[in-house]
């Protein structure tokens, strides 16, 4: 376990500074100057040289990525903000937040779109699934079948905004997406985020039904759910005790994967909804050349899908038997 | 002996198992009986696709209910299974008739310790505890002779040899003392000597328990070793029976003919070809009309009229022993010394 450990964080932390170091790069081939729109309409070369290097954008390109890389482990000195403690990861160009505070002040909108609508999706995905696989070729089979076809077709700019006109607008059922912390107010954080959650579970619970109806099928033929049925066990039990067992690695693995990119924001929900999550902030500093909040969304989100994927080995160890993990 | 010991303990009349696909009825199992008595093994053998597993998972009621027609009566003990409830069945599985399967790896889950797996059925059929059936699976390990059982009771299957796996199997058929077992090809996958010990085995706990046994093979070797009656089947049906001696020293069916004549012998001479029955099992999709075997069959030209493939042969029984073929005690005779000759020289 610990080799496994050891390993995959070595792995992950490879990945993570290939990553950084593609954003980086990528960042520069793009030909506009973050100084020179800093330093708006009236700018003498004197007053750009001085944003440059404020920025920390006057040095070359393997420098600037070292002092990036330095900051995370021991903290930085910006000229004109003062010093940033370990971990840092540097400040916006365009607000002079810093980065890791505007990541965390976001995270929160995002985990709670992400672990909600997951629970929505997993509850009624697997369920479906199951009931599925259990009713093979029947009417409520083919019902499921094709309706899950249909709902992972559609796209979430086009039910989310269909859902807010009826389930909001014309009928007030459920109230207006909006984000409350947790923390603050309970309900108003579950009554905010329903909508958004149930759209995009909407479009995730397909998939899922899916994939719970095709292992199931596979895993109900296996000999051993055979052979628990002739040692007089109850159709329930050999159900959830041996057939479900060997379909759920697979679905543990594409859930971890899937989790890994919820957390890294969902962009086209949080602007359906107006959500201010990890997704938009991405995008807008892509639009406004700010790479230090770029890189910093960039290798926070990486972290999340290369974490969640060791997570998930390692939950597939306890699953099946058979895997050691080293 | 008392008057209920004569019942025979397992007695299937007429059995048909039919199963809808998309191409149509398969005809797996077509007019079958045969009794089998307490304490005696009846042996069955037949190629793939001869219908032996079919008959023998619609006993145990394992058979998909939604495209399987089952037809005739299985009685156990004076109970009649076909159409009985899950209930009913789920209490006898395990319990009072169980299945050792032939591929121990792919028939043991492997999520589970081999423990768990031998236990759940002590539990389920007497309300034990987990540490009563914990110590009933060391105990079964221990009489299946698997060394250290106290350790390897937390293995699992996939952590056993294949010879440890097949005991371990076995152990979880016998936990709960089942008067009647089926075991289909129990020693197919393994090597000579492990199909030795198990044979064994299963002869021990037979003398132990007085359990009846069903055992399903291809292998006639297996067959001479084990069973006391032996059923040979073809295409579905029945085509010879009889005690195990008559069946191998003075067998009354083409078929039956073919089969021995494919072992290969350990004493005649090493340069005598086998002898392979021509063709290919038949489609049960569309069975070869009259006799199912006569399109392989050698003496078809033999019978008069033709009737080999619009008449299907009767199974007549005397005395436990019966043949389903047209040809007349004469000719049987004369063709299976000539075909006994050839084999000598």
């Amino acid at each position: 376990m610990l080799r496994f450990l050891v390993r995959r964080f070595i792995g992950a932390a490879i990945t993570l500074l290939i990553i950084s170091a593609i954003t980086f790069m990528l960042f520069y081939a793009v030909p506009r100057d973050p100084a020179r729109i800093a330093c708006g309409k009236v700018c003498t070369p004197e007053t750009l040289e001085v944003i440059r290097h404020n920025m920390g954008i006057s040095d070359p390109l393997p420098v600037q990525y070292w002092h990036w890389l330095e900051a995370i482990f021991v903290g930085r000195d910006y000229s004109g903000f003062g010093h940033c403690d370990a971990p840092c990861l540097g400040y916006s160009f365009v607000n002079r937040e810093p980065v890791l505070a505007t990541v965390w002040d976001r995270f929160p909108t995002t985990a709670s779109l992400a672990i909600g609508s997951s629970v929505v999706f997993l509850i009624f995905g697997i369920g479906t699934g199951m009931l599925a696989a259990v009713k093979q070729g029947k009417a409520l089979d083919k019902i499921a079948s094709s309706g899950s076809l249909i709902a992972s077709s559609m796209q979430i700019y086009f039910v989310g905004p269909v859902a807010l006109y009826f389930l909001v607008y014309q009928t007030h059922l459920l109230d207006q997406p909006s984000y409350t912390p947790f923390s603050e107010n309970p309900g108003a954080w579950f009554n905010g985020l329903l909508v958004p959650w149930l759209v995009l579970a909407l479009i995730w619970t397909a998939n899922y039904t899916r994939m719970t109806r095709s292992q199931l099928v596979e895993s109900l033929t296996e000999d051993y759910v055979r052979t628990a049925r002739a040692k007089g066990l109850s159709r329930r039990n050999v159900f959830f005790r041996f057939a479900w067992r060997g379909a759920m690695g697979p679905i543990v693995t594409i859930f971890g994967l899937d989790m890994g990119v919820l957390l890294g924001g969902a962009m086209i929900t949080e602007k359906t909804f107006s959500l201010q999550g990890l997704g938009m902030l991405s995008v807008k500093s892509v639009f406004s050349n700010d790479l230090p909040m770029l890189l910093g969304v960039m290798v926070i989100t990486a972290a999340f899908v290369v974490f969640s994927n060791i997570i998930v080995d390692a939950c597939y160890a306890l699953i099946d038997p058979r895997i050691r993990l080293a | 002996m008392t008057s209920t010991d004569q019942q025979p303990f397992l007695s299937i009349k007429d059995l048909k198992v039919h199963f809808s696909t998309e191409d149509g009825t398969v005809k797996a199992v077509d007019g079958l009986s045969f009794d089998l008595m307490r304490g005696k093994t009846l042996g069955i053998v037949g190629e793939s696709g001869s219908g032996k597993s079919v008959t023998n998972l619609t006993i145990l009621g394992l058979h998909n209910p939604d495209s399987t027609t089952v037809e005739g009566s299985i009685e156990l003990d004076g109970e009649e299974l076909n159409g009985a409830s899950d209930k009913t069945l789920e209490k006898l599985r395990g319990n009072k008739m169980s299945m050792i399967f032939q591929d121990a790896l792919a028939s043991l889950s492997p999520y589970h310790t081999i423990g768990t797996q031998i236990g759940e059925v002590y539990r389920k059929h007497t309300g034990a505890s987990k540490k009563v059936a914990r110590a009933r699976a060391i105990e079964m390990l221990t009489r299946v002779g698997i060394p250290q059982p106290d350790v390897r009771v937390d293995d699992y299957p996939h952590q056993f040899s294949g010879g440890m796996r097949q005991r371990a199997m076995i152990a979880m058929a016998l936990v709960c003392d089942p008067e009647l077992l089926i075991a289909d090809e129990p020693t197919t996958a393994l090597d000579v000597t492990v199909q030795a010990q198990i044979m064994d085995l299963l002869k021990d706990l037979q003398k132990e328990f007085g359990t009846a046994i069903i055992f399903i093979t291809h292998d006639l070797g297996v067959i001479a070793d084990i069973a006391d009656d032996v059923l040979v089947m073809y295409g579905g049906r029945c085509v010879e029976r009889g005690p195990k001696e008559e069946v191998l020293r003075t067998p009354q069916h083409p078929y039956t003919w073919g089969l021995l004549g494919s072992m290969p012998s350990l004493d005649g001479p090493v340069d005598v070809p086998l002898n392979p029955i021509p063709g290919s099992p038949p489609s049960l999709l569309n069975p070869p009309s009259g006799c199912r075997f006569h399109p392989r069959c050698a003496f078809v030209e033999k019978v008069e009229g033709g009737r080999c493939s619009t008449e299907r042969p009767l199974l007549e029984i005397v005395d436990g022993r019966g043949k389903a073929c047209h040809l007349t005690d004469d000719q049987r005779r004369e063709f299976f010394a000539d075909l006994a000759a050839s084999k000598a020289h």
